[in-house]
């Protein structure tokens, strides 16, 4: 046979734009995000496993060049598996994900069915519920230790005055146990449903719309086409906004640092901020990696799970 | 199985425009198969969603089985409905779409198995049962959606435009399919399209809309040969029915009407000299276009629809007649029908 340069069918494909003619230019084009990942995601990653297995303290001097000194093995992982803080940090790490994510899928749920349709205003509430998620963790936070702080809480001032509460032994959102729980896992989900009824309303609209109303003129009332229609053709999208609400719970450390920094007694202690705490305050940077790293199984399973059920997305 | 009344039913979208549907009145008779026909934007959509109880209407009444239902739910009014895009449940095997109103509806579990399996024998879908929709051609999908309206045994059904989907030869078939169907389980039918050839095809009556307002209620017969207004004249039949001014009113004729004067054995017939412009070959028959020369219709454009039979060379002008009887005379600012009258064509 007689071949000439034979391109392959996507290769013409791209010939055709042109531009692409270059390898260079190519390289050149996708090589700042290579970078930034590699840079900023990838060395620190394989850093935190490195130090995860070693003995790496802030103010100890490491000698990289034989970096296999420094290594000890699972020795970091046994010692926080039996501390204390570690597990009470495992625990509600868990809890503060599972329950922000119950109740940001139920209230995001609700408003997303309420915004569906256009009223007057509809713009504007969208534009509120949409703020929490467009302020700055740290900034939302700290407003929040304001609403909830033990003085001058507007929240206590409020019950007081409506009579609710005894003004001389007002409620400590921040200083009781259950309290401080509740408050933690309400203001992770302030911060999320802003975010998830984005998604959810992006999911919801993508619905044809004859599909619902086939289904009232088939007889299904608002619960029966809620969950047996709507929710089941939006998995997907639900799939996706649970995987995003479950790691920015999971991995978050501002809103419990600033919040109560773990206290009272490590009952709103988590993962992500004992790393903080143990790794860089208490510089043993060894013990704070190993924490971090635990993470990372945990999330890859989180993820694969979600990202098999967003697979599943049905074609209408 | 009931008849659906609507009375003075408007619906207006938008306050102080133009209503999409206005004051109609209707009444359908027991188990018959009825078309709502017009343009896009007639309102025949929008009328169809009412009586579903999809849309609430502004103003009126709607009545089905003699109640009143103008404040009952979809679910309530009994009636099921087949949507332009079949509207199936995209997550649901095509057994647990047909099941989904029995279910909705609490119709007993044992019977649901025998009820979808007698829906699903009728238009012969029985091998698809455990498909999901997404693996189901256009027609497979408007027989499951047929099959989806039928389970339940609804006392009215409602199909908005159920074939427009479908490529042309495969409409074919699907409009015979829905004719047999219809015969067989004689439920009255409220069928909307645009589609004058399902509309002539199906119906066994017809009511043309445009702008919201019933045009004319008849039957194929009468819509086709006794055309109410110059718009149903000219939305029936293709090429449209056609139409001149002169001394006052509008005189319209048909372009199968329109033929070699020697072929028109009628006495009372009106000639014409038709310079033939263009030349269509249909296979079966020929459209002609050109336009009338000399007395009072010089200049009008004209449209011919003939059998084979003479062969036709453009640019030349031939002596064509239409039969006195054929003639349809319109008022010229009403555009309504008016009776025939005595008339100088020259």
């Amino acid at each position: 046979m007689a071949v000439g340069p034979v391109a392959k069918p996507g290769k013409t494909k791209f010939k055709s734009a042109g531009a692409a003619r270059s390898p260079l230019l190519g390289i050149a084009m996708f090589s700042p995000a290579v970078l930034y990942i590699v840079l900023l995601i990838g060395l620190p990653f394989l850093l935190a496993i490195f130090y995860a297995f070693s003995d790496a303290r802030i103010g100890t001097e490491m000698d990289l060049a034989h970096f296999w000194r420094h290594l000890v093995g699972l020795d970091n992982f046994r010692s926080i598996l039996q501390s204390p803080s570690f597990r009470a940090a495992l625990k509600n790490s868990i809890i503060f994900t599972v329950a922000a994510q119950v109740i940001v899928m139920v209230c995001a749920n609700i408003l997303s069915i309420a915004l569906e349709k256009p009223f007057r205003g509809r713009g504007l509430v969208r534009f509120l519920i949409l703020l929490p998620w467009v302020a700055p963790v740290s900034l939302g936070t700290i407003g929040w230790k304001w609403i909830l702080d033990s003085i001058y809480s507007v929240i206590t001032w409020a019950l007081v005055t409506l009579g609710f509460v005894n003004k001389y032994s007002p409620p400590m959102w921040l200083g009781q146990e259950g309290l401080a729980i509740t408050s933690v896992i309400l203001v992770h989900c302030w911060r999320l449903i802003p975010f998830s009824t984005v998604i959810l309303l992006a999911g919801r609209s993508a619905i044809p719309k004859e599909i619902p109303e086939a289904a009232s003129i088939d007889g299904a009332g608002f619960w029966r086409t809620l969950f047996q229609i709507n929710l089941p053709i939006m998995t997907p999208i639900l799939g996706v906004a649970i995987l995003f609400g479950t790691i920015f719970t999971f991995t978050d450390l501002a809103v419990v640092n600033l919040l109560t920094n773990g206290g009272p007694y490590d009952s709103t202690q988590t993962l992500p901020n004992l790393a903080f705490n143990q790794g860089i305050q208490g510089s043993d940077l060894a013990a704070g990696a190993a924490i971090s790293v635990f993470l990372v199984p945990v999330l890859v399973v989180i993820a694969y799970f979600m990202l098999r059920v967003a697979n599943r997305a049905e074609v209408v | 199985m009931a008849v659906v009344e609507t009375r003075k039913l408007t619906k207006v979208f938008k306050q102080g425009e133009l209503g999409a549907v206005n004051e109609v009145d209707l009444e359908t008779r027991e188990g018959e198969f009825l078309v709502f026909l017009g343009p896009s934007g007639s309102g025949k959509t929008t009328l169809l969603r009412m009586i579903a109880g999809l849309e609430s209407p502004t103003a009126g009444e709607i009545l089905i089985g003699g109640k009143v239902v103008n404040d009952l739910t979809p679910r309530e009014r009994r009636i099921a409905m087949v949507f332009q895009s079949y509207a199936l449940y995209p997550h649901l095997t095509v057994y647990n779409n047909i099941v989904f109103p029995l279910k909705a509806q609490k119709v007993p579990k044992n019977l649901h198995k025998e009820k979808v399996e007698w829906a699903s024998s009728l238009l012969g879908i029985g091998a698809l049962l455990q498909r999901k929709p997404r693996e189901l051609s256009g027609g497979e999908r408007q027989r499951v959606a047929l099959a989806r309206a039928i389970v339940r045994e609804p006392s009215v059904f409602l199909l908005d435009e159920p074939l427009s989907n479908l490529d042309a030869k495969l409409r074919l078939s699907a409009r015979e399919e829905l004719e047999r169907f219809h015969r067989r389980v004689g439920t009255t039918t409220i069928y909307v399209t645009h589609d004058q050839v399902e509309a002539m095809a199906m119906g066994n009556r017809i009511m043309v809309l445009n702008k919201g307002v019933v045009r004319q209620l008849g039957t194929p017969k009468e819509v086709y040969d006794d055309p109410a207004d110059t718009f149903v004249a000219t939305f029936l039949g293709s090429p449209p029915m056609n139409l001149m001014e002169m001394d006052g009113m509008i005189v319209g004729f048909r372009p199968e009407h329109f033929r070699v004067s020697e072929d028109v054995k009628e006495s009372a017939k009106v000639t014409f000299k038709f310079r033939v412009e263009n030349v269509e070959y249909l296979g079966a028959e020929f459209i002609l276009a050109g336009f009338l020369q000399g007395g009072k219709t010089d200049g009008k454009k004209v449209i011919a629809r003939l059998l084979l039979g003479h062969s036709f060379e453009i640019g030349t002008t031939y002596d064509f007649a239409v039969a006195e009887r054929h003639l349809k005379f319109f008022d010229r600012t009403t555009e309504k029908r008016i009776t025939p009258r005595n008339f100088a064509w020259q």
